[in-house]
């Protein structure tokens, strides 16, 4: 009657990526099948991106150096805080599923439980890919103009790639943390809002106090969002393209074995 | 390989949280191919224990083996071997029930092929053909949990955890689970079943092991659980008071209740046909005609009674 059962018998490590695969495919058909989530990687940067052009725009327009236009300047920053809220996902995604029996069934299989995370962080930069495109594309529409080669886009990329993984981490370790989605919410709020807006992301810093200015321009955000900006004006990207890598690799390599430690021991509890 | 005659034996298991001491010397011993049914009431530790066995859980003390797997040194070889069915249903809520099957048969190290046939195998054994592409979060409650069983059953292991499977479902969705779970057991499959429902237990299982604060307290097999108690009752309904009174006289003391409402009177028997045959002749002596009798046998309910002092969840004991 059943059909004779076939495993399939992969050395360990090939095992753990094959593993991390079926997870990325999990969470990356959450994407799509998470209708509300859907929503906001497609309208919440759109309606960023034209609300800060629109009301900062004239003010802030007028401190921008000759010839550089609000929104192209505002781009670079709009992109970088998409991202960083975008991460909240994968906290709510990996509190989710250790809130919920899921996360036992995974533990009772011969497979390895980090695959959870990696599905959630890869699946998060996906979705930040397809939020930054709609971005892109949206800007084009409303007057938005790069003198960048297809060098300077592939760099881009390469930071935002690394910025997503980065941040994702840090969010995968919240989630962790968190004891309930809301808690997450806040979590990860009260941490990426004061970041993203203490930063250049939307106005230089040149206009702020001097401790906050201190701040503004030495954290991770103001990094790689200059790079970006820098690489789409066609301005020189002086330390920025370096220090963005620095900080995201550094990120990385403290967040992911954090993540993954907290990870076991919160699931095995 | 050896073939161990108890694939699931747990010996003086003890875990504390903090404080609060859950398993306090548990012994646990599964046949092989039989079911063994956990009974106990909330708080009992039988989600702890299940969890132990399975390899979610560490423990403070004891030993516990599957299938001749220590389940803290070999956990891997464990998992290989065993389903699990937990409480909530633990399937992905926007994937498809066909999605979930094929990604956990995959997780099982199934090949990509075997996962896929052994996914359909389950959706038309599991009545979910139908609902097969429609994401988990659309499903009604016992379509769930009947999704979550065929999801712990992909691979087939020899070893199922049920942990309360069929709480919180409709006395419908019980009774297909039951028969679910029946025919698991007539292929062979060792099932290790959590219930704080006796008629449950009674209904499923080959042997019963009764826990209440962490330690067994009784086990057997249902019948001899129910002999423990108490003998059986035969209680006899007649006409009217004048009939009851004339019963009454007729039997003496072997009368143990007499109902003066519904004018019944009980009496304890020991051996259904020799009693009850005898009864009726001493009541046909004195001319007392009996309007209708019924023989109670112990219920698993006075069982646990007796046992903790404990009323047990009464949810399904209505029928």
């Amino acid at each position: 009657m059943a059909a004779p059962l076939e495993f399939s018998s992969k050395p360990r490590f090939l095992a753990a990526l094959s593993d991390s695969l079926i997870m990325i495919r999990r969470s990356s058909t959450h994407i799509i099948r998470n209708t509300d989530q859907l929503l906001g990687t497609f309208f919440q940067p759109i309606m960023f991106l034209v609300l800060f052009a629109a009301v900062f725009g004239g003010a802030i327009g007028q401190a921008l150096p000759e010839g550089i236009s609000y929104l192209d300047y505002l781009m670079a920053g709009i992109i970088v805080q998409t991202v960083a809220f975008g991460s909240t996902t994968t906290a709510i995604a990996v509190c989710n599923d250790l809130q919920k029996g899921i996360m036992d069934r995974f533990r009772s299989l011969p497979m390895n439980n980090l695959a959870v995370l990696n599905g959630h962080v890869v699946s998060d930069v996906f979705r930040n890919g397809i939020s930054t495109i709609v971005m892109l594309l949206a800007g084009l529409v409303i007057g938005f103009r790069s003198s960048a080669s297809l060098q300077d886009w592939l760099t881009i990329a390469g930071i935002l790639l690394l910025f997503t993984l980065a941040f994702s981490w840090v969010a995968a370790i919240l989630g962790v943390l968190a004891k309930s989605v809301e808690g997450v919410q806040w979590l990860t709020f009260v941490i990426i809002f004061p970041l993203t807006f203490a930063s250049s992301a939307f106005v230089p810093t040149e206009g702020m106090g001097k401790y906050l200015k201190a701040f503004a321009e030495n954290q991770p955000i103001t990094q790689v969002v200059e790079a970006v900006r820098a690489l789409i004006l066609g301005t020189p990207v002086g330390d920025y393209v370096w220090l963005s890598i620095a900080w995201c690799v550094g990120t990385l390599i403290i967040a992911i074995p954090l993540a993954s430690w907290l990870f076991r021991k919160r699931s095995s509890r | 390989m050896p073939q161990a005659n108890y694939v699931i034996e747990a010996k003086n298991l003890k875990k504390s949280y903090g404080k609060t001491s859950v398993l306090k010397g548990l012994n646990l011993r599964v046949e092989r191919g039989t079911m063994l049914a956990l009974l106990g009431p909330n708080g009992a530790g039988k989600t702890t224990t299940v969890k132990i066995l399975s390899t979610l859980l560490g423990f403070d003390g004891g030993t516990v083996k599957v299938e001749g797997h220590d389940v803290k040194a070999d956990a891997d070889e464990v998992r290989r071997v065993i389903g699990l069915t937990g409480q909530s249903a633990a399937v992905d809520e926007l994937l498809t029930g066909r999605e979930n099957l094929i990604m956990m048969g995959r997780l099982y190290r199934l090949t990509k092929k075997n996962a896929k046939a052994r996914a359909e195998e389950l959706l038309k054994e599991f009545d979910l053909v139908k609902a097969a592409g429609r994401p988990v979060k659309t499903y009604s409650g016992g379509m769930r949990r009947r999704l979550d069983l065929a999801v712990s059953l992909i691979a087939t292991p020899p070893i199922i955890f049920l942990d309360e499977p069929t709480t919180g479902l409709d006395p419908r969705s019980r009774l297909a689970m039951w028969n679910i779970i029946n025919s698991l057991k007539e292929r062979g499959t060792t099932i290790l079943l959590t219930t704080q429902y006796l008629e449950e237990a009674d209904q499923l299982a080959d042997q019963i092991v009764v826990i209440d604060g962490g330690k067994v307290i009784a086990e057997g097999t249902a019948k001899e659980l129910k002999s423990k108690v108490g003998k059986d009752r035969l209680e006899m309904t007649f006409k009217d008071e004048r009939a009851v009174a004339a019963a009454q006289a007729a039997l003496g003391k072997a009368v143990v209740d007499v109902n003066q409402k519904e004018n019944t009177v009980t009496t304890v028997i020991t051996d259904t046909n020799k009693d009850v045959k005898n009864i009726l002749i001493k009541l046909a002596d004195q001319k007392v005609a009996v309007q209708s009798l019924t023989v109670h046998k112990p219920t698993l309910d006075d069982v646990f009674l007796s046992l903790t002092g404990k009323q047990s969840s009464k949810k399904t004991e209505e029928k």
